[in-house]
């Protein structure tokens, strides 16, 4: 099931693998081709053994280069938890989410053009093992559908599209499909993010953000009309944004968004006893090409993020940025500790990149 | 514990200079429980000390509160245009060094000519801010350059109520100098250059100004070479800081000139000028903009011809001293005099001759003459602040002042020094220049407070001592008082209710100086707290809309242009441009160039298809202009076209200003010159405004700052097509599209 609504795709396999080997079978191959795999930015699988769907782990993946397959595929492996016997079934769904996968075409649109993308897979499921029976389904964010390929058993039904099924499809084969659809959602691309996360021991962990954002998607030629986008903002000016929106923790406060030149005063906050919501509106609206750069800041109590153990102390706080559909190119994250810390060690669920530095403080950057 | 002497009967005796406020803080003071009272009981003396310095403690804590409206009410942001370039250099200052931002070649202004930013600059405002922030830095208190910018002028202007301070004290007494302070602390004609965020070099100039005017006269009063040397730092500083400091050395020779011609000459004097002269001169050679100016230039001038003089008059008097013959002096007199008169005219007339005295600039003129600038050079006379001063804008920044001034001239004649003299010629020019431009108001301030100071002062010493001589001991006025009291009280002494009438005096006057306190607030608070970046409006519902529109285009060019985008617009903006949008500018607002900037007048008034030509040749890439039209923002370009056009016509003839008018007058309707509704910077403001509807009941196309229905509706650009508007259309900005291939 590949999930088209935003600038973001993301692919849910659910796969039903049954060992039809002698040997035991400890690992899963999952193959993309190298173009899919370039954009791929998190895969993630969880393993049900068994008829019944109980409780699913989180299986390890790595990358692998198995021997005698093309060159064109990128192999990815999931190493199962216990050797799967025999003729038994494992339930496996993986999680997949690529970026810059939809391509917006034509590349240049006017102010009045709504943004089409293109995006480009197979029918059928890519797999290194023969696959008996499967569908793909195709969610659309609803509005006009250029076209798409269309193959015998294709439906378009509202926003879904459908292929299959296919029944006993060999390994490695590869159905080109094309659909050309509208999608306006804003394509917010952050071309880089800095965070930094600064531990003060009077009670207060301070987050800076400093974002890049582009607009991603298609770009603007021609006039940009401020009559037109005011009288009419739904039709010209669709492909645009205007705001993001940023799920702070609960307890965030004194909160601030400015930019090199000064504060913008463009933004509203809500919060309750849950989360904080911040809808920040850059100084102008973005269109395709354009880009803006804004920092964010707001303080969380300690005690929330910081706990003790063992005479050591542990930061425990989420890596990424809290703003919606959003893309990161490159995240840096700082993290000052107070000056004299020592003993400093780093574990992220992801590998990084990790340096320190001692610039007046002891910083540790990721 | 030694007994102390009862401090109330001191009091009553010889009633010692204070000020209201302390004569209250006093009484409360005494209305404390005895044993309490008895450990706190200072003698008179240290009272008086603690009282004087805890006021002015509170006045300087004052000066700098009043001055953050803007910060409260907006955020910590650098105001108005000048300042923008002063916070891009200080900013280039911190983060390359010195030495790099004297070698400074900015090519981001003046396309395609650049500026050589380091020699045509003062920098003592960068350099004070960026030492200040390193002290900061040093203290490791991690502040951004910005907020110390913001906060300079707030700073300095707390540092002047201290020199106020000494400089009344010196002139008059102590009591006078803490009235300056207090008076000088909330003055408007001084917050209007000094507000939190107008980080310009007023904001540290008058501060310098008072500075060297006190220590001269510090050193006039006491004939010291160390109060002199200071005095030339204090010139240097100043020097190194703003432009204005040719009314210092203007105005010292001056001075110097009437004490010789009122024969109060004196070996102080000569000291003290010529200490502070050759120094200052020498120091203020170091500054790379002003260079050999002080010997080559004709504003100069007057300072080495009474540097002379004073060696003239010296030898003169020697040699009456050695020959002791009167017929003999006489003679000889003459000789010398003639002598050096004529060497003295021939010099001047052969260094102008040859050129190497540069005659006055046109901005000296423009002083001395109100109606020279309108004249000749338009690029002055269209500036705001350049304009002679109404009299609702003296009324507005000195309110009693106003009033108090002549007062305070009266006290300083009846008690002639050289230190009063000095404050009364000091006063008299200063107001006299602030009568011609706007902006000269506030070299006025100063002076206006120290003189309205010694009023004040002097009325109500005045006042308070005829009050207590005839509570306390009716009968022996004549004696404790001074002669000039005892007079007064002589002949006083028949009517009635001179007590009463003193005690009512007294309350008018406390009156009168709440109402300055109160109008001061309330024009700082109103009028001059306000960025004028960010505008704010009060919308129909009462709450405050606010428009941000220019940081918004900046923004805008700052992310979505080229690295190396030239913008073209009127001069006002050049230097925003170049510090928020970070991009290359044809002029900005130091209008050293003034065939540039014609040139751009020329390109804004012309038609389309020339402009582009003018354009092109240019390199411009975008056009910037701004516009008032919807929110009735009242200071945009089409207000200020004329003046385009009067500075383009000066320089290229083929732009004439009638042109542009239909019988003299001015207008954007359907009755305006086809010039003017074909122009380049009519059709920029204007393009596609005839759709829209601003005002209820109003046709589309209401232009609201001018209150008429434009006259050319269908606007089409050829050359140009709009690459931005901000969201409540103040500013427009305009891509020029490269030229057309050929077929």
């Amino acid at each position: 099931q590949v999930d088209l609504t935003s600038h973001i795709v993301r692919v849910l396999t659910s796969l039903k693998v049954e060992n039809a080997g002698s040997e035991p079978v400890s690992k899963v191959l999952l193959a993309f081709p190298n173009i899919q795999a370039k954009n791929l930015a998190a895969i993630r699988a969880f393993g049900t053994e068994g008829k019944v769907k109980g409780l699913s782990s989180v299986l390890p993946i790595e990358v692998v280069e198995p021997s005698g397959v093309p060159p064109e595929l990128t192999f990815f492996s999931a190493s199962l938890h216990k050797p799967l016997q025999k003729g038994k079934i494992l339930h496996l769904d993986v999680l997949t989410v690529f970026t810059h996968f939809l391509q917006p075409f034509p590349e240049e649109i006017t102010q009045a053009d709504s943004q089409l993308v293109v995006f480009q897979d197979s029918s059928h499921y890519l797999s290194p093992y023969p696959v008996k029976v499967q569908t793909l389904s195709i969610r659309l964010p609803g509005g006009r559908v250029e076209s798409y390929t269309k193959y015998g058993n294709t439906k378009l039904v509202d926003s879904e599209l459908k292929y299959g099924p296919y029944e006993d499809v060999p390994p490695f084969s590869y159905n080109p499909i094309i659909v050309h659809f509208e999608n306006n959602n804003p394509f917010a691309v952050a071309k880089e993010l800095i965070r930094e996360i600064e531990i003060s021991h009077w009670g207060n962990v301070q987050i800076t953000e400093h974002y890049n954002i582009v607009h991603g998607g298609a770009r603007l030629k021609g006039e940009f009309s401020r009559l037109d986008y005011q009288s009419r903002p739904y039709a010209r000016g669709v492909s645009s944004f205007r705001h993001l929106i940023a799920r702070l923790p609960a307890r965030a406060h004194s909160i601030y968004y400015r930019d090199e030149i000064g504060n913008i005063s463009t933004s509203h906050l809500w919060s309750d006893s849950k989360k904080t919501q911040l809808e920040i509106e850059p100084r102008f609206p973005l269109f395709g090409g354009w880009q803006t750069t804004f920092t964010i800041g707001y303080g969380l109590p300690l005690q929330d993020f910081v706990f003790s153990a063992d005479g050591k102390r542990f930061l425990n706080i989420t890596f990424g940025s809290p703003m919606e559909e959003i893309l990161i190119e490159k995240l840096i994250v700082k993290v000052v500790l107070p000056e004299g810390s020592k003993d400093i060690d780093v574990s992220a669920p992801f590998p990084t990149n990790q340096w320190q530095e001692v610039v007046p403080h002891w910083t540790i950057d990721n | 514990p030694r007994p102390a002497p009862r401090a109330d009967e001191t009091l009553a005796q010889i009633p010692p200079p204070r000020p209201p406020m302390a004569a209250a803080a006093s009484t409360m003071l005494e209305s404390l429980p005895a044993p309490l009272l008895r450990a706190l009981r200072l003698k008179t003396k240290q009272q008086e000390l603690l009282l004087r310095v805890s006021a002015l403690a509170l006045i300087y804590v004052l000066a700098f509160a009043v001055r953050l409206f803007s910060v409260l009410r907006y955020e910590s942001m650098i105001h108005e245009f000048d300042p923008y370039f002063n916070y891009r250099t200080t900013l280039y200052l911190t983060e390359h060094g010195y030495s790099e931002f004297w070698n400074w070649f900015d090519h981001e202004s003046w396309y395609p000519l650049g500026r050589v930013v380091g020699g045509t600059l003062f920098p003592g405002l960068m350099v004070t801010a960026a030492l200040l922030h390193r002290l900061l830095r040093a203290l490791s208190l991690a502040v951004h350059i910005r907020e110390v910018c913001v906060l300079t002028a707030p700073f300095f202007a707390a540092n002047t109520t201290l020199v106020a301070y000494a400089f009344g004290r010196e002139i008059w007494d102590s009591g006078a100098g803490l009235v300056a302070a207090a008076l000088i602390a909330v003055c408007p004609g001084y917050i209007s250059r000094s507000v939190a965020g107008s980080y310009d070099n007023e904001g540290v100039a008058i501060f310098a100004l008072l500075l060297t005017f006190y220590l001269f006269v510090r050193a006039v009063n006491t004939g010291s070479l160390a109060w002199s040397l200071a005095a030339a730092f204090g010139y240097f500083y100043m020097v190194s800081a703003w432009g204005g400091y040719v009314f210092i050395i203007n105005l010292l020779p001056l001075y110097v000139l009437v004490l010789l011609v009122t024969g109060r000459y004196s070996q102080r004097l000569y000291v003290a000028y010529n200490c502070t002269y050759v120094l200052g001169m020498l120091l203020g050679m170091q500054i790379r903009f002003v260079g050999f100016q002080h010997v080559q230039s004709g504003e100069h001038m007057a300072a080495m011809g009474v540097f002379f003089l004073l060696q003239v008059f010296f030898f003169l008097d020697w040699v009456k001293y050695m020959l002791n013959d009167v017929k003999l002096f006489k003679s000889f007199l003459r000789i010398t005099l003639t002598c050096v008169i004529s060497v003295g005219t021939l010099a001047l007339g052969i260094g102008t001759a040859s050129g190497y005295i540069s005659p006055w600039t046109g901005r000296f003129y423009s002083l001395l003459d109100p109606t020279y600038a309108k004249d000749h050079i338009p690029i002055i006379a269209s500036v705001s602040e350049h304009q002679p001063t109404a009299w609702s804008s003296f009324m507005f920044d000195f309110h009693i002042l106003l009033f108090l001034f002549p007062a305070g001239l009266y006290f300083c004649f009846k008690r002639l020094s050289d230190a009063t003299i000095f404050i009364v010629m000091y006063g008299l020019t200063s107001m006299y220049f602030a009568g011609v431009m706007v902006r000269l108001i506030l070299v006025a301030a100063p002076a206006v407070c120290l003189i309205s100071a010694i009023a004040v002062s002097a009325t109500i010493k005045n006042l308070t001592t005829l009050i207590r001589s005839k509570s306390k001991s009716p009968q022996t006025t004549g004696k404790t008082t001074g002669s000039k009291a005892a007079a007064k009280g002589a002949v006083d002494q028949p009517l009635p209710f001179q007590h009463n009438v003193a005690v009512a005096l007294l309350l008018g006057a406390f009156y009168l100086l709440s109402r300055y306190a109160i109008h001061c607030t309330w024009v700082t608070s109103e009028a001059y707290s306000s960025p004028s970046i960010v505008l704010s409006a009060r919308g129909h519902n009462g709450g405050r809309v606010i428009f941000d529109d220019y940081r918004e285009a900046y923004y805008w060019l700052r992310q979505n242009t080229p690295t190396d985008a030239k913008i073209m617009s009127w001069w006002d903006y050049g230097y925003q441009i170049t510090a928020m949008g970070n991009r290359t500018v044809i002029v900005d607002n130091n209008t050293w160039n003034n065939t540039h900037i014609a040139t751009v007048g020329r390109a804004m008034s012309s038609y389309e298809d020339e402009a582009y030509e003018i354009m092109q040749s240019l390199d411009v890439n975008y056009v910037l202009v701004v516009f008032g039209g919807v929110t009735g923002y009242s200071s945009d370009d089409i207000n200020k076209f004329l003046w385009m056009v009067r500075i383009g016509g000066g320089v290229f003839p083929v732009i004439k200003e009638p042109d542009y008018l239909v019988n003299g007058e001015y207008r954007v309707d359907k009755g305006a010159s086809p010039k003017m509704l074909n122009c380049l910077m009519y059709k920029l403001c204007y393009y596609r405004f005839g759709e829209l509807t601003t005002e209820y009941g109003k046709p589309p196309g209401y232009d609201r700052v001018r209150g008429v229905e434009i006259g050319n509706k269908d606007i089409k650009l050829e050359y140009l097509e709009e690459a931005f508007t901000t969201s409540n259309w103040i500013v427009r900005i305009y891509k020029v599209k490269p030229p057309k291939n050929r077929s």
